[in-house]
């Protein structure tokens, strides 16, 4: 039996896992560390990013217990500032960049085009061995004492005027953005040149092109953090001078090129996630997505305004951002408008979207708020900023991320994860979610200056529901973590497309050979062709020789 | 609750009574900004419900128990069409309304009256001009425009006043302004928001509207003796400034008598006009302007005058134009003798 061929599945109880596949193919510490497969990289990937979420979640719980009572009493303040500033280093550099497209980018990109890898399988191991440099330099950076500038790295406080780790943990900044610079490179390759015969750019899968968007923005954008990290070390190591006004230098430079990298980055970690939901959306309510081309076009416009919203003029960068408000807006509709004559079944990774959606709305449409020139003023540095941040990265991105883990979980391992206790753990984020960062846009808007220890009594009530907001969704993480490590022994057997989904990594074995395919698929259908499907579980998958 | 645990029950009263939703409209600024604010609240609503109610209703009308068979659609660029156009007219519309907005907090009027801000690590130093010095506080009158001019002495600071709606970065060697009319008698917070090491969240102070009556006795009972003119004045002798801008026909600099806020030819032939700002390079950086017909000799002063020094250089050179002087004191006047009775009970919904 090929396993680019679709047979009709045994019954669940007698399924078994195939007996080849990429997981058991080698075995041993070294054949994990040294290997060239995307599918094992992306599960190095995972494990490694989930650490790092869960450091810097730890990071987040101190900081919701010190703001739980006004005084600054839990900790000293300088721990404050580095706790919250690790907090940020490591969910932003170390987690939300790297979370969807290194670990299910990685895995299903190359399947989802027809290769048998990446373009450049070693290049790939060596961005995650770029990572986990990185991580070591920012962990140190921690253990040795922290670092306290804030993951802005603002100057001349970060240059002059703090005495911290601030070259360990930039360093560690700088590697990871080698690391994603080459994952971006390696799809953007992949994407172009491996596709299989037939998988024309407009038979992609929409997650293939969130992520090609968003690998433009990596390779294009991180070369200037880079940059500006290299000239706040040097500022610091030798005072070289270019953001000390008393050498010449601008004290502004430095936040003109941070956020020419920062701005876009947003939408480097949001893209990703918005492929997660045009996969999620349209394999649960069995339709194709509505508006295809609109939503394909969406990501480039994204990453097209994403990359010039940087603040060289304040009438630019506010007319940007309202630009970039669209091409969401237009994808938030298409989704809808998909499930519009479906045939919708609400399992976990599709709960997820839908919280996506909601909270994604709400993050984008307050970034309007802080884009509006004269409002921006009132708001900006409080903690409405905040809110709409984690509005956009936490209940969009993070959303997202859980979502796409439950929806290829299957292919990954083979086995289901626990469906009841998923879609309770579902709940429990989005509910946690909204009690932690709700409040904050009021209490923002009255005024709370972000990374602040101490503040004044009136805004603790709301302060307290937020702290309480993020002990719920502290469950909702830690569940997902324990019923997934549960299901890797105990689960169901998955079968090779247990949502009867379109895309090509679901008509292979799961979990798949090292090869992916035995022979190279031929594509003759768009995707999210259901109809097709339906005509494949009684022909075979037609292949070239 | 009180007869269960009269601790907690203190606790709660103590929170309810300074629970707070909305921070109070204390400027002139404040009720612009809050009705671009509920514009944006309820293009928000409006478009949280069309999505959750689509998402909904489609979920109920075509679950797979009741629609088990989908109909393929491809697409409608009508329906995408007006997805497209309707957000990006209101996003335009929002463009445009806080553009304006911006415009009108950040362009002071002529006639404000000034005071200088100094932010340091961690506190914030406010001179006005008649010589009265505060740390983190600053007592203005009401119903007075009142221009800021901020800067820093190490790194970025940001001045924040959330009941006026108001904030602006504090540069460190760059004066900033930000501008403001209080409108209602009372005592606000402010806030430092540009994260700036380690006390940070205490680089926090008040800002006190008063009456006319209150604040002239304020000033009256708090000044230091000289104004920041006369202190720029003495520095101006002590630093030797005066053997070259002593304005006499063959002295080697140019006079600056009437100097501030006029404008002039510079040597490359461009024309710049003289502000707060150009004072300030010139006396630490005077090659950055080489004003035509005057050699570049003038040493720089950098290191040798203090923020505070400087802007009572600064101040004493703006003086020396009779026309700022005389604008400053009829802005005085007039306005404090115009200025009705102070409003008695604010219009905010919360009271400070």
């Amino acid at each position: 039996m090929s396993t680019a061929t679709i047979v009709k599945l045994p019954p669940q109880e007698t399924a078994s896992l195939p007996r080849r596949s990429y997981l058991n193919s080698e075995y041993g510490l070294k054949s994990w560390l040294l290997t060239g497969d995307h599918k094992r990289i992306a599960i190095l990937y995972l494990i490694s990013i989930t650490f790092f979420f869960f450091i810097g979640g730890a990071m987040a719980g101190l900081i919701r217990l010190e703001l739980l009572t006004p005084q600054s009493d839990l900790m000293a303040t300088d721990t404050y500032n580095k706790v919250f500033t690790m907090h940020g280093i490591i969910m932003v550099f170390l987690f939300l960049v790297p979370s969807v497209p290194a670990t299910i980018g990685n895995f299903v990109i190359p399947i989802m085009v027809g290769a048998k890898d990446l373009a450049f399988p070693k290049v790939n191991l060596l961005s995650w061995y770029l990572y986990i440099v990185a991580g070591i330099f920012t962990i140190s950076a921690l253990v040795l004492g922290g670092v306290d500038t804030g993951w802005t790295f603002t100057t001349p406080l970060s240059t002059h005027y703090l005495n911290t780790h601030v070259i360990t943990a930039g360093l560690g900044i700088f590697i990871a953005g080698f690391s994603s610079i080459f994952t971006g490179l390696n799809f953007i390759v992949t994407i172009h040149r491996m596709r299989a015969p037939g998988m024309t750019w407009f038979r992609l899968p929409l997650f293939v092109w969130s992520n090609y968007a968003a690998s433009i923005l990596m390779v294009l954008g991180t070369p200037v953090l880079a940059i500006t990290l290299v000239l706040v070390v040097l500022e610091r190591a030798i005072g070289i001078g270019v953001f000390d006004p008393a050498k010449g230098g601008d004290p502004l430079l430095f936040q003109h090129l941070f956020w020419f990298y920062s701005h876009p980055a947003v939408y480097i970690m949001i893209l990703p996630g918005m492929g997660v939901i045009s996969e999620v959306i349209s394999t649960f309510s069995r339709k194709r997505v509505f508006g295809y081309t609109a939503v394909a076009f969406s990501s480039v416009a994204i990453a097209v305004f994403g990359f010039f919203v940087s603040n060289y003029s304040a009438l630019v960068f506010s007319l940007l951002t309202m630009l970039v408000a669209v091409p969401s807006a237009i994808k938030i509709f298409n989704w809808a408008a998909t499930l519009y004559k479906g045939s919708i079944t609400f399992e976990t990774p599709m709960l997820y979207a839908f919280g996506f959606m909601g909270l994604f709305t709400i993050g984008g449409l307050t970034g309007v708020f802080l884009g509006s020139l004269g409002m921006d003023i009132h708001l900006t540095e409080t903690y409405f900023i905040v809110a709409h941040f984690h509005f956009v990265m936490v209940g969009g991105m993070l959303m997202a991320f859980l979502s796409g883990i439950h929806f290829w979980w299957p292919k990954m391992t083979g086995r289901m994860y626990p469906e009841a206790l998923s879609k309770l753990a579902a709940l429990t984020t989005f509910i946690g979610f909204n009690l932690t960062f709700f409040p904050q846009f009021i209490v923002g808007y009255l005024g709370m200056p972000r990374r602040y220890a101490a503040y004044p009594p009136e805004f603790q009530v709301l302060n307290v529901l937020s702290t309480a907001g993020a002990t719920v969704l502290g469950i909702g993480y830690l569940l997902p973590m324990l019923y997934l490590t549960w299901s890797l022994k105990y689960g169901k057997i998955a079968g090779s497309n247990p949502w009867q989904a379109t895309g090509l990594e679901w008509q292979i074995q799961s979990p798949p050979l090292t090869e992916n395919f035995i022979e190279t698929p031929l594509v003759d259908h768009e995707a999210y062709d259901y109809e097709w499907l339906a005509h494949q579980t009684e022909h075979e998958v037609q292949t070239v020789g | 609750m009180h007869f269960i645990s009269p601790v907690l029950w203190q606790f709660l009263v103590n929170w309810l009574t300074h629970f707070a939703l909305f921070p109070p409209e204390a400027s002139e600024i404040a009720p612009y900004t809050d009705s671009l604010y509920f514009f944006l609240v309820l293009i928000s609503l409006v478009g949280m419900t069309v999505v959750v109610l689509l998402v909904v209703l489609f979920s109920v009308m075509y679950r797979k128990e009741r629609n088990p068979e989908p109909t393929q659609i491809e697409g409608s660029t009508l329906l995408e069409a007006t997805w497209t156009i309707i957000p990006l007219a209101l996003f335009m519309v929002t463009f445009v309304w806080g553009a304006l907005l911006y415009f009108r907090i950040y362009n002071p009027p002529t006639n404000a009256m000034n005071i200088y801000i100094v932010g340091k690590q961690w506190m914030w130093k406010a001179e006005h001009p008649g010589g009265q010095h505060e740390i983190n506080a600053l007592h203005i009158p009401v119903n007075r425009a009142v221009q800021l001019t901020m800067i820093s002495q190490d790194v970025f600071h940001s001045f924040s006043i959330p009941a006026f709606r108001v904030k602006r970065e504090v540069i460190p060697g760059r004066y900033s302004t930000v501008w403001f009319k209080a409108t209602q008698v009372g005592t606000y917070h402010l806030f430092c928001t540009q994260y700036c090491g380690t006390l940070h969240s205490q680089m926090i102070g008040q800002i006190v509207v008063m009456t006319p009556d209150d604040y002239e006795k304020w000033t009256n009972g708090s000044t230091s003796g000289a104004s920041l003119a006369q202190n720029g004045e003495r520095l101006f002798t002590s630093l030797g400034c005066s053997s070259c801008h002593s304005g006499n026909a063959d002295s080697h600099g140019p006079s600056l008598a009437q100097a501030y806020g006029s404008k002039v030819q510079m040597a490359n032939g461009s024309f710049a006009t003289v502000d707060d700002a150009f004072l300030r390079d010139s006396i630490l950086n005077p090659t950055m302007h080489q004003i035509a017909g005057y050699s570049p000799i003038m040493p720089t002063y950098q290191g040798q005058v203090s923020e505070e020094g400087l802007i009572d250089l600064v101040e004493y050179i703006k003086n020396l134009n009779s026309n700022y002087r005389v604008q400053q004191t009829l802005t005085t006047s007039t306005v404090q003798s115009t200025t009705p009775a102070a409003p008695a009970a604010g219009q905010g919904m919360v009271k400070q």
